[in-house]
């Protein structure tokens, strides 16, 4: 019988079988370090007197805890500073590659992989950090694990792991308008739940899928987690080897020839069977907004504010009733009535150079809506650097918003970029947990498009509100003309 | 690690579903850099309600946590599980884990116990009728027992194993060390290493000023 992607990818990778219920040995191609889950890991390591098996597969950057201006100066926050400190002193000990603040490689970890070339199709890649599965856009194998399985691969290069099982995700026909990559997700986790993916290995696939840039893909496989999946996987195709061809670390002339042969073995067999199958219509999708505290709880623009009275399941309807209390709504009120405090355009989902393109094609020429602060944060220096020669950040500035130095920024809040209690956001980012932008903030997910029109309207909105019909690609912007 | 076969402690009745990690610790307490102390991050932002659970008396030092479905969901932190720890929890049981919570667990000595939604239902009525009601979880017998009652206990061999042996995953793994090795020589060498490392010319990165960054209200509210 036929394999699928998920499961070629495993066991091309088994170091040893396991077997009565033990798990596999899984070899690890690529091990991804931050600062924030590491530091008690190389703590076990030196315990015990280990050492880094293979520092040449690890690579560390600093990213949730840093600062997106003044970077040039101390890190105010003292805990901030120490768990940022520590890394670098434990890289040094351990001779471990570190980009550091200001440093030209520097940003979210989940944008330097792939922009680097380390993020290649078929590898094994882990991270301290949960929306590693965000690689799995290259159909790499790619998940979060804990700390201690961080001083695991960092000891070993390997982990135990018990199988995963396989769903299929496809979604087919072509988007309408105006509806991006993150609205496809959002659409996806409200209909499977936060807890569908649970136990299973999600592979995208599909018209729509196929049809995404390197980017999008990423934007979809970064929030399968928010599916309650451990990964999620799309196919390698031409799109992904011309991502990547020319990058640092990708292979080269007779090497890069004998990887692409290798690369185009990677697809679900044609008799492989999934053990779950989920089809959407991308024609159907529109853009999404959450009104919850979790990514599931989210519905089109153009809806109400759900009545849990409407829902059955009991426990279902508390938590209903306990996110609109949280997040200050009233049933029924159209979701597109709701003002926002804050805008912000960044995180390991929608802060690459595409998401910055679309959002700057909507600000051009145009102003914020007063009272809203609009947060422009992207998810690496070299993506910042890029959008600069491409003259996005005047674009942002002159629209009256900030323009930031790469990292997390707001997406979880662990530097000062944080939301007031009772303040309400319009985020690209990933989670809208109860206090993940702020002890109390409140969080609506939605896509850059959806963002970038909030900003100018001050309340939820799509492009087709400010009555832009083509909704902008992820296309570069013309040159302007010389004046 | 220490070894888990049986237990028993105070049941603590958390009637709520999709208790996601940043509920059981929020980012704020992810800054530390030590391994221990994190109790006082456990359900930090609940622990502000006089009526949350865990501030009457009779549960305050409840160490079994009886919990709805969808437990650990959200970030990978395993600073989740020192939390429940380090709070005194040797167990926690729901219906339905995220997986990397209950992978977290396990090698923490946390028990993360699976029960059906009916029998944890039935704990809830009788840790709520009388608080402070002890619980045992039997890991030997794969059993839950509370009062009269008797339920089943799901948890996987292998986790079972390790739970009861209290065994070290690295320590289990380095017996293998020749077969990594072994593994190692056949990777194709096209695959990327980090180092040496190789990047696009160093660019000097500006610092970003501004609007200083708020902890607080925008400038106008
Ligand atoms: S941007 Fe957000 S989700 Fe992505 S790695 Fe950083 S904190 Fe995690």
């Amino acid at each position: 019988m036929g394999r699928t992607l998920a499961e070629k990818v495993w066991d091309a990778h088994i170091v040893r079988r396991g077997s009565d219920g033990a798990p596999d040995l899984l070899y690890i191609d690529l091990h991804l370090v931050h600062e924030v889950t590491s530091p008690q890991a190389f703590d076990g390591l030196r315990l015990a007197g280990r050492r880094v098996r293979r520092p040449d597969l690890t690579l560390a950057t600093e990213d949730h805890n840093t600062p997106t201006v003044d970077i040039d100066l101390p890190i105010a926050d003292p805990t901030s500073r120490t768990q940022i400190e520590t890394l670098r002193r434990n890289a040094a000990e351990f001779g471990i590659r570190l980009h550091s603040l200001g440093d030209a490689d520097q940003g979210i970890v989940h944008q330097v992989g792939p922009q680097l070339g380390l993020t290649q199709p078929g590898m094994t890649i882990v991270c301290g950090d949960s929306h590693t599965s965000t690689h799995g856009a290259f159909g790499a194998l790619a998940f979060g694990i804990g700390t201690s399985e961080v001083e695991h691969v960092l000891a070993t290069q390997t982990l135990p792991l018990q199988p995963f099982k396989t769903m299929a995700i496809t979604v087919d026909g072509r988007l309408p308008a105006g509806a991006t990559a993150k609205d496809i997700i959002l659409a996806i986790i409200a209909k499977i739940g936060t807890g569908g993916g649970q136990g299973y290995v999600l592979e995208y696939r599909g018209e729509a899928i196929r049809s995404l840039s390197m980017e999008a893909r990423m934007t979809i496989c970064n929030m399968s987690i928010e599916a309650g999946a451990r990964a999620g996987m799309i196919a390698p195709d031409e799109t992904t080897f011309a991502y990547l061809k020319g990058r640092p670390h990708a292979p080269e002339g007779a090497e890069w020839d004998e990887a692409v042969a290798y690369w185009r073995t990677l697809r679900t067999d044609d008799d492989a069977v999934f053990d779950a199958e989920v089809v959407l219509d991308a024609a159907e999708i529109e853009p999404y907004v959450t009104w919850g505290t979790n990514p599931g709880q989210g519905l089109p623009l153009s809806g109400r504010v759900p009545d849990p009275a409407d829902i059955a399941d009991e426990t279902e309807r508390a938590a209903a009733q306990r996110a609109l209390e949280y997040m200050g709504l009233v049933p029924g009120t159209p979701l597109r009535e709701i003002a926002v405090d804050t805008v912000f355009i960044g995180s390991c989902t929608n802060g690459r150079i595409e998401d910055l393109r679309q959002v700057a094609k909507v600000f051009q020429g145009r102003r914020k809506a007063d009272g809203v602060r609009v947060l422009v944060v992207p998810s690496s220096a070299r993506v910042r650097l890029q959008a600069e020669a491409e003259g996005l950040d005047k674009i942002f500035t002159e629209f009256g918003a900030e323009w930031r130095n790469a990292g997390c920024s707001m997406c979880l809040g662990m530097n000062p970029d944080q939301l007031a209690p009772g303040e309400r956001s319009a985020s690209t980012s990933n989670r809208n947990f109860e206090g993940r932008q702020g002890k109390g903030g409140r969080t609506h997910l939605v896509s850059p498009l959806v963002a970038a029109a909030t900003a100018v309207r001050g309340t939820l909105s799509s492009v087709a509100d400010l009555g832009i019909e083509d909704a902008p690609d992820g296309s570069p912007l013309p040159v302007p003309a010389l004046a | 690690m220490e070894k888990f076969t049986e237990h028993t402690g105070v049941g603590v009745p958390l009637r709520r579903s999709n208790v996601d990690t940043d509920q059981i610790i929020p980012a704020l307490y992810l800054k530390r850099v030590t391994r221990t102390g994190f109790e006082d991050g456990l359900f930090s932002a609940w622990r502000s309600d006089p009526g949350f659970v865990l501030n009457q008396p009779a549960y305050a030092g409840g160490s079994v946590l009886v919990a709805g479905p969808d437990f650990g969901t959200g970030s990978s932190r395993e600073h989740a599980v020192w939390a429940l720890k380090d709070y005194g929890f040797r167990a926690v049981l729901s219906s339905r884990f995220a997986d990397i919570f209950r992978g977290n667990a396990g090698k923490q000595g946390l028990l993360a116990g699976q029960l059906s939604q009916e029998d944890v239902e039935l704990l809830w009525k009788l840790l709520e009728t009388n608080p402070g009601t002890e619980v045992t979880v039997d890991l030997v017998r794969r059993q839950v027992r509370c009062v009269d009652v008797t339920v089943p206990l799901h948890v996987d061999d292998y986790t079972r194993w390790r739970l009861m042996e209290g065994l070290d995953d690295i320590g289990l793994t380095l017996q293998h060390e020749d077969e990594i090795a072994e593994f190692e020589e056949h990777r194709a060498t096209w695959r990327p290493r980090t180092l040496p490392a190789k990047h696009l010319p160093k660019v000097e990165v500006r610092s970003a000023r501004g609007v200083p960054v708020e902890i607080g209200r925008r400038p106008d509210a």
